[in-house]
């Protein structure tokens, strides 16, 4: 388990991050979500000690980070970089010697990653001569290449298209699948809430949530119901304990005082017989966001 | 699930922390296959080799003995040209076969005889005073050396030419190279994952030592160039004189070269973009070019070559030069080549510091003073 403890850090007067504390459970997809500036880079590049903290430590299964530890993990880092001139395979293959890969394990690893991430075809292009997308694919492979022991991946999924995110998605779950933690940051919301186990939240280098994506769902998630009728569901406006929110023939978004009053709702309607479905209103990562951001 | 089975299947245990050598020598190694790849290197080097082979053709050309003067010799005045080696008289009847011969170019003179000159002879040229002949005829005193020079001021001018070009050539050559990489990996970003998997330290030593040995490597091919083009030419002369002191500047430049990578590398580790490296690196280029100014300007003034030899930016060019005057005592070059090690070792940690302080730092330059404190 990785974890974070009061992690501190200033960049001159102001205070990037303050007191941020998570953890990232072995075998977890962990999605770090927050706003432009929230500090999601520094903190990965803290993790990584790539940048030092001004306070707090950092900790895998307990014991404080060291140089030793960092260099089993993998690392995307947000500023996108490969040696322009190299090729795909030879990058990779280099990289994974640099984390001490016997050569033949490194060139097996490497083909065997860019194959599965699609780039069988460009072993030996230069970086530089291939697509955004590819190149993106290239820096994916060169994070997992040593096959790492902890994941950090900082928006592995921007620039790559609706298949590409389902490739990268199916090798970060097989990462953790192994008992790898890996966390990832990502504006695309969907994707992490699509991927996600758990989520870290971060706003004005504060952690504002943190935990298994269902229980701050249910912990945040909307006390709104959603009633949706073959007929008219007019009626629903004129019952006690009821609060309509939304309204559109017979569909309609509601507020219950109580259970006993959401339940005389579905008994009314399935009384009527025209029931089509009755739901809890869904959350999306979104809204959870917004509201503990807010 | 089975891509996952498949992966585990294969995956053998990961391997052990790598040795700082083993990454030292991963670094290096990039460096110099990289290096070796590209087009612009592979032409410059064939370029400077070129130029080394086309100096030594020409050195034999000019520097060697001159071929006799041919020379149209009437009568009696063959006595005057006898056993004269800058001379190679052609004996003819009179006077006008001379002219003939001369016109036709088949001769640069005519010598005939000439009762009311002193020497008894009159030497006729076509359009101009021919001198080579004249001087060939001229008579001179014997002249008596109490303190002879041990190498003559032309070949000594050559030589420091020669070493400080090759110095200059290569410290630019690679100090610039050197330079670049650095940007590069700052510019492309990809120093963040570099440094997440080894430390600064090796990632400044194997960039030093690949690019040093790239340099060693083109010095020593244009010193057995030149060597065998001297040799093929037949210069055996200058190159004995030269032995020691060539041997001499290998050493030198071996170390010297590692302070100058250092500085080079630091300097530029300070900017984010290539377009910024030329402001950072000039006070590096100068430290390069003073000494190769200094030797071409000062080679024959034996008090600035003295210090010049221990002033450790110049020494790699100034010691030789003096080693191969004779200006030199035996335990001077020792004393230099201290004097170079310890300003090179503490070249290394201060370029080692400003490096491992300011590769992060992307944006404007950082200031030398931040770079020194991190």
């Amino acid at each position: 388990m990785l974890e974070l403890n009061d992690v501190t850090k200033r960049y001159g007067e102001r205070l990037a991050l303050d007191a941020v504390s998570f953890s990232v459970g072995d075998g977890r997809l962990t999605g770090f979500v927050g706003g432009n500036g929230a500090g999601k880079t520094t903190t990965m590049r803290i993790i990584l000690g790539v940048l030092a903290a001004d306070g707090g430590s950092v900790s895998l299964d307990g014991a404080t980070l060291t140089a030793a530890d960092r260099r089993r993990f993998g690392y995307m880092p947000e500023e996108r970089g490969l040696y322009p001139k190299m090729k795909v395979l030879e990058q990779a293959v280099y990289l994974a010697r640099l984390h001490g890969w016997a050569p033949a394990a490194a060139r097996r690893n490497a083909s065997e990653l860019l194959d599965r991430l699609g780039l069988g075809e460009r072993f030996d292009d230069t970086i530089e001569s291939l697509s955004l997308g590819n190149q993106q694919r290239a820096q994916i492979a060169a994070a997992l290449v040593h096959h790492p022991e902890v994941l950090v991946l900082d928006e592995p999924f921007s620039g790559l298209d609706p298949i590409a995110v389902e490739t990268v998605q199916g090798v970060l779950a097989d990462a953790a699948a192994g008992g790898v933690p890996v966390l990832f940051s990502s504006h695309q919301l969907d994707i992490v809430e699509r991927l996600c186990d758990d989520l870290v939240i971060i706003a004005g280098g504060r952690i504002a949530a943190s935990g298994a994506r269902d229980a701050l769902r249910a912990e945040h998630g909307s006390e709104r119901w959603e009633l949706l009728t073959d007929g008219d569901t007019g009626w629903l406006r004129e019952r006690a304990g009821i609060t309509v929110a939304e309204f559109d023939g017979g569909w309609a978004v509601f507020e219950a005082e109580s259970d006993a009053a959401r339940q005389a709702v579905l008994a009314e309607a399935v009384s009527r017989g025209e029931v089509v479905s009755f739901t809890r209103e869904h959350t999306t990562l979104a809204q959870i966001f917004k509201e503990v951001v807010r | 699930m089975s891509t996952q089975s498949q992966q585990a299947a294969v995956a053998p245990t990961r391997p052990g922390e790598p040795s700082f050598l083993d990454s030292v020598s991963l670094i290096a190694g990039r460096e110099i296959t990289m290096r070796l790849r590209s087009k612009a290197f592979l032409v410059s080097t064939g370029i400077l080799m070129l130029a080394v082979l086309a100096s030594v053709v020409l050195g034999s050309l000019f520097g060697g003995q001159s071929d006799p003067a041919k020379v149209a010799v009437v009568g009696s005045a063959a006595t005057a040209v006898e056993g004269n080696p800058a001379l190679d008289p052609v004996p003819v009847d009179d006077e006008a076969a001379g002219e003939q011969l001369l016109r036709d170019g088949e001769v640069d003179a005519v010598i005939s005889p000439a009762a009311s000159d002193p020497l008894g002879i009159t030497v006729i040229g076509l359009d101009q005073t021919p001198s080579s002949v004249v001087s060939a005829l001229a008579v001179r005193p014997s002249v008596e050396l109490l303190e002879p020079a041990a190498v003559d001021p032309g070949l000594a001018y050559l030589v420091a030419f020669g070493f400080g070009i090759v110095f200059f050539m290569s410290a630019i050559t690679f100090g610039s190279t050197i330079a670049q990489s650095v940007v590069e990996e700052k510019q492309t970003r990809v120093v963040e994952i570099l440094l997440s998997t080894v430390s600064a330290r090796a990632l400044l030593t194997g960039k030093v030592i690949g690019n040093s040995v790239l340099a060693f490597g083109q010095i020593i091919a244009i010193a057995a160039l030149a060597i065998v083009g001297l040799l093929v030419t037949g210069q055996k002369v200058l190159l004995g004189g030269l032995g020691s002191s060539v041997i001499w500047f290998v050493v030198f430049f071996a170390i010297g070269f590692v302070m100058l990578a250092a500085l080079f590398a630091a300097s530029a580790a300070m900017v984010s973009r290539a377009e910024d490296m030329g402001s950072v690196t000039t006070p590096v280029t100068m430290l390069v070019m003073i000494p190769y100014f200094l030797v071409i300007f000062f080679f024959d003034n034996p008090a600035v070559l003295a210090i010049m030899s221990y002033v450790p930016f110049s020494a790699p060019v100034g010691m030789p030069v003096r080693i191969f005057l004779g200006q030199a005592e035996w335990w001077e070059p020792i004393l230099s080549l201290a004097i170079l090690i310890a300003t090179t070792a503490l070249a290394v940690a201060i370029g080692e510091r400003i490096y491992r302080n300011t590769l992060l730092k992307t944006g404007s330059r950082v200031p030398l003073a931040e770079a020194l404190r991190g």
